[in-house]
């Protein structure tokens, strides 16, 4: 068999989290009563014209300038016109050959940079509920403002379609546009896809797959499809261009509707709206606006603070996350201690995605500053800075509400002898266990000096007295 | 010449008669002769005595009053009232009651004018003679066997026939300025832009414009002081450059008027000759006659009705049955329901628009038309604003003939489309345009003029009616009283 390989372009829809509907005052919540968001505007009652939001406009562009897109200072709106109960005025307003941005691109981990063609402003349909037998209509999300990110054919692999989709998300939530979460529908993908040869330069026909709202279903359906199109190359069938659907239940794709029902959406320039103009001061100040971006984030944590690629990812994959080990690391001697604190000690605290993604913690950077303070002036060690971060984590009080005086400082060397000499003398068992070839018996010995020290020693100090002293 | 506005204010200020009065008087009238006429598809004559029981009190109070406050008017179906039945004369909106006011009505609401109800016209504003309305067509009062044209025939039949003072109408291609010809009335089209679409149920949203139909020059000076603002809810609107009612002057001292020829072409030879009393009457006011040439004029028609459909196509998409509005009985399906209701509650002239513009709109022949037209459309305003930099106003006809026999629009609709030749090009370039009364043909109908003002020059338009106005007072005054149903 020859070797084929993937050929994949993403479109990618985004809900934009502006308080109001890009074209009315609505407010643009998620999971209220249906049809309760709702006005005049956006149910297309006749005679109503829309009204942009600018803050709509601002996301986007702040989308565009973060995935290094050429910002258009000219753009218009356009209506896609098509039927459907859900689009009330049977016409979606969006942006046909003059999008906000165009040009830019998403850089992945391999190098391969995934280029965005374009990002339009639109506003999205109501939704179809089917309930008792009966379909009804819910206009609470007609109107809510969506950005559509269409890229190039240049993603090769599954893995590059998911990690492109990963980057984006993380840079819309690091840019604060939207909440990018893809089970509530705030990000939406249609996935096209072709096959062809390996080393062949030609595209192949191409089906797109509408409405990923996983990466798990993302994955299966991308699977399932580039299978199914090289089977029919194989048996010298073709492969038809068109829409298909991932049928979750049996993990297959469908054809959605057939060649002779193919939408001619009619585009043509909404005439209810005026030009959207964008100074250059505009886009300046968007851009001055901008966060770091995760990219950059990750590259600084690396070549800054010495961090380990994996380490830098997994900080930088939680935007709450990494902005606590900002503060807390600018004011520290060693950045990677508070990163192993955060990635080993408080990530056991919050077992899921989502928890970490929320970093609803009790601790503060500055109570962590103070923490690694005590640790690098080497007023505590690390047994004692570690149990300390234990009990912060649970109480929400300071390193100085909870350290002892007497847990400061460490132990100098002749107490450490004396101690443990004193272990040797009342853990005799144990030492003839150690004597006797088992080492485990040797960590109970260790034990008892921190117990005596309530946990000051230096372990390393006192394994080396320890044993000089059983000789 | 003093117009019925400001006389009827005086009255009302002079409590030689109560509002209350003057709404009787014309829902009397509207009583007795509506039937004839057909202007009104509805009568609202509790809102009507309730806003005139306010005025009287504030009258009687001693509180001021403003100009519009009390005077019985109307609006046209396609113009959104709050609580008040709006359904553009087509079945398919029948039943549908808006929940909002369109803006105009906000605003003249509130100077407590008196609305008597809504007016006839063209199913969604599409016709020249008002018969394609699905209450029938609306008569003209000056022969009530000719139609009041169209598309805002049931103002023009209002106003003309005295069942209303003014009105509101549309003006997509002519709508206003066509029927306040056939029927002898004032009729402008703002520039686009100075008066807010909201709330206009929108036919073709970049030509479309509200207007007035007055009995005078002032009256429409005054009205489009009064709705022509700036609207945060239509982003296209931008008001007007300046109130013009106040400075309306006769003085015509250096006025350039442009005619251009390609207007008169194909015109009746009565209405040529009603212009051409029209033009000597501007020269002995002292105005300079600029003869000029406009070739691209040919174009216009064609343009129109390409930009017009494609647009409507859209725009009447959301007819479906599902929200408001007429729902067919029996459908098997949402794809039945959708097709059956849109099959029944439209009219043929509607269809017929729909399907040109969703033709010209389709891949495969939008460059041959849409996007065609839409260069066109660009020639055609340049060639404007090239004229406007030799005149300050360009005359021409209205209409290239008299209102219609009842019945003339349904056997030619070609013919029917033919006729709008002198008034589509101002909705294509967005320019202001009036149309007054200046003659009559052999059989008593009224003969319009139509003045053109380039983008935001009402002023300069209005003055120049007004000049003639004042000239030709016998003409105006037969206009009102030629009417003889």
């Amino acid at each position: 068999m020859k070797e084929y390989e993937l050929v994949s372009g993403l479109e990618t829809h985004v809900e934009l989290s502006t308080k109001t509907k890009i074209f009315c005052s609505c407010t643009t919540q998620f999971g209220s009563e249906p049809n309760t968001h709702c006005c005049p505007i956006c149910i297309g009652l006749p005679g109503t014209m829309p009204k942009l939001n600018r803050q709509a406009v601002r996301y986007a562009i702040k989308a565009g300038l973060a995935t290094h897109c050429t910002i258009n200072p000219i753009a218009k709106m356009d209506r896609k016109n098509y039927v459907y109960p859900d689009l009330p005025k049977a016409y979606q307003i969006s942006q046909y050959d003059k999008p906000l941005c165009s040009n830019g691109y998403i850089e992945l981990k391999n190098g391969r940079k995934i280029r965005i063609l374009r990002i339009h402003i639109e506003e999205d349909a109501g939704k179809l509920v089917h309930e008792r037998g009966d379909t009804f209509v819910d206009y609470n999300r007609g109107g809510v403002p969506l950005i559509e990110i269409v890229t190039e054919p240049d993603i090769r692999s599954i893995d590059e379609a998911i990690e492109y989709v990963e980057k984006l998300q993380l840079i819309m939530k690091y840019i604060g546009v939207s909440d990018v979460k893809m089970q509530e529908g705030s990000l939406r993908c249609d996935v096209n896809i072709s096959v062809r040869e390996k080393g062949s330069e030609s595209f192949g026909t191409r089906t797109e797959i509408k409405n990923m709202n996983s990466f798990a279903f993302m994955q299966k359906a991308m699977e399932y499809e580039f299978e199914r199109q090289v089977d029919l190359i194989e048996n010298g069938e073709q492969v038809i261009q068109e829409t298909r659907r991932f049928n979750t239940d049996t993990g297959e794709t469908a054809p959605m509707r057939g060649k002779e029902d193919a939408h001619d959406y009619r585009y043509f320039r909404e005439p209810d709206l005026v030009t959207i103009e964008t100074s250059k001061e505009e886009i300046e100040e968007i851009r001055a606006s901008l966060p770091e971006l995760p990219e950059q984030k990750r590259q600084r944590y690396i070549e800054t603070f010495g961090l380990s690629e994996v380490d830098a990812d997994i900080l930088i994959k939680y935007r709450k996350v990494a902005e606590f080990f900002d503060e807390a690391a600018k004011a520290v001697g060693n950045p990677k201690t508070v990163s192993n604190f955060i990635i080993s000690q408080v990530f056991r605290t919050l077992p899921t995605d989502a928890e970490k993604e929320a970093f609803d913690v009790r601790i503060t950077p500055q109570s962590l500053i103070e923490l690694i303070g005590l640790l690098e002036s080497k007023k505590i060690n690390m047994n004692v800075a570690k149990s300390t971060l234990d009990k912060m984590l649970q109480t929400g009080k300071t390193p100085d509400q909870l350290i002892d005086k007497n847990d400061m400082g460490g132990v100098d060397a002749n107490t450490l002898t004396a101690i443990c000499q004193k272990v040797i003398e009342t853990q005799s068992g144990a030492v003839q266990d150690y004597k006797n070839g088992k080492e485990a018996a040797f960590k109970a010995l260790i034990g008892g000096v921190m117990k005596e020290t309530r946990g000051k020693a230096d372990p390393m100090q006192a394994t080396e007295i320890l044993k000089s002293l059983i000789g | 010449m003093t117009g019925q506005i400001k006389t009827l204010h005086e009255m009302l200020v002079q409590k030689q008669i109560s509002c209350t009065e003057l709404t009787h008087t014309y829902l009397a009238a509207i009583e007795k002769d509506n039937g004839k006429l057909n202007a009104y598809v509805k009568v609202t004559p509790d809102t009507a005595l309730a806003t005139a029981k306010t005025v009287d009190e504030k009258i009687a109070k001693g509180e001021p009053i403003g100009l519009l406050e009390g005077i019985p008017m109307t609006l046209k179906d396609n113009i959104s009232t709050k609580d008040i039945e709006t359904t553009c004369c087509s079945k398919i909106l029948s039943g549908y009651v808006p929940i909002y006011d369109a803006t105009v009505w906000t605003l003249l609401k509130e100077q407590n004018a008196v609305l008597l109800g809504k007016t006839n016209m063209d199913e969604f504003a599409m016709g020249s003679s008002c018969e394609t309305s699905c209450f029938g067509g609306a008569a003209n009062p000056h022969n009530t066997d000719h139609v009041a044209g169209g598309s805002s025939g049931g103002v023009a039949s209002a106003v003309a026939g005295n069942l209303a003072v003014y009105g509101l109408g549309s003006d997509t291609g002519g709508s206003i300025r066509q029927p306040a010809a056939f029927c002898g009335c004032v009729g402008l089209k703002p520039t686009y832009g100075a008066v807010s679409r909201y709330g206009l149920i929108a036919y073709a949203s970049s030509l479309d414009q509200i207007g007035p139909i007055t009995t005078s020059v002032e009256d429409a000076a005054i009205l489009f002081d009064a709705i022509a603002k700036k609207d945060d809810m239509d982003s296209t609107s931008s008001g007007a450059k300046e109130p013009v009612a106040d400075r309306l002057s006769a003085g015509l001292e250096g006025v350039k008027i442009g005619v251009a020829k390609e207007y008169f072409d194909g015109i009746k030879p009565e209405i040529q000759t009603a212009l051409e009393g029209a033009i000597k009457v501007y020269e002995s006011l002292g105005a300079q006659i600029i003869p000029f040439s406009l070739p691209i004029l040919k174009y216009a028609l064609p343009v129109y009705y390409i930009l017009a459909c494609a647009e409507a196509s859209s725009n009447l998409g959301r007819y479906d049955g599902i929200r408001y509005g007429y729902r067919t009985d029996s459908y098997n399906g949402i794809h039945d329901m959708i097709c059956k209701t849109r099959s029944e509650g439209f009219g043929a002239e509607v269809k017929r628009r729909i399907l040109l513009g969703t033709y010209v709109l389709s891949s495969g022949y939008y460059d041959a038309y849409y996007k065609k037209a839409q260069n066109l459309r660009g020639n055609i305003v340049s060639a404007f604003q090239n004229a406007f930099a030799d005149c300050d106003v360009i005359l021409a006809p209205t209409v290239p003939v008299t209102a219609f026999e009842k019945g003339f629009s349904a056997k030619d609709a070609v013919e029917t489309y033919l006729t709008d030749i002198c008034t589509v090009p101002v909705n294509i370039a967005g320019l202001p345009g009036i149309s007054l009364p200046c003659g009559f043909d052999g059989q008593g109908l009224p003969i319009g003029m139509q003045l053109i003002g380039n983008t935001f020059g009402e002023a300069k338009v209005l003055n120049t009616a007004f000049a003639y106005e004042a000239a030709a007072k016998d003409v105006f005054k037969k206009a009102q009283t030629g009417v003889r149903f």
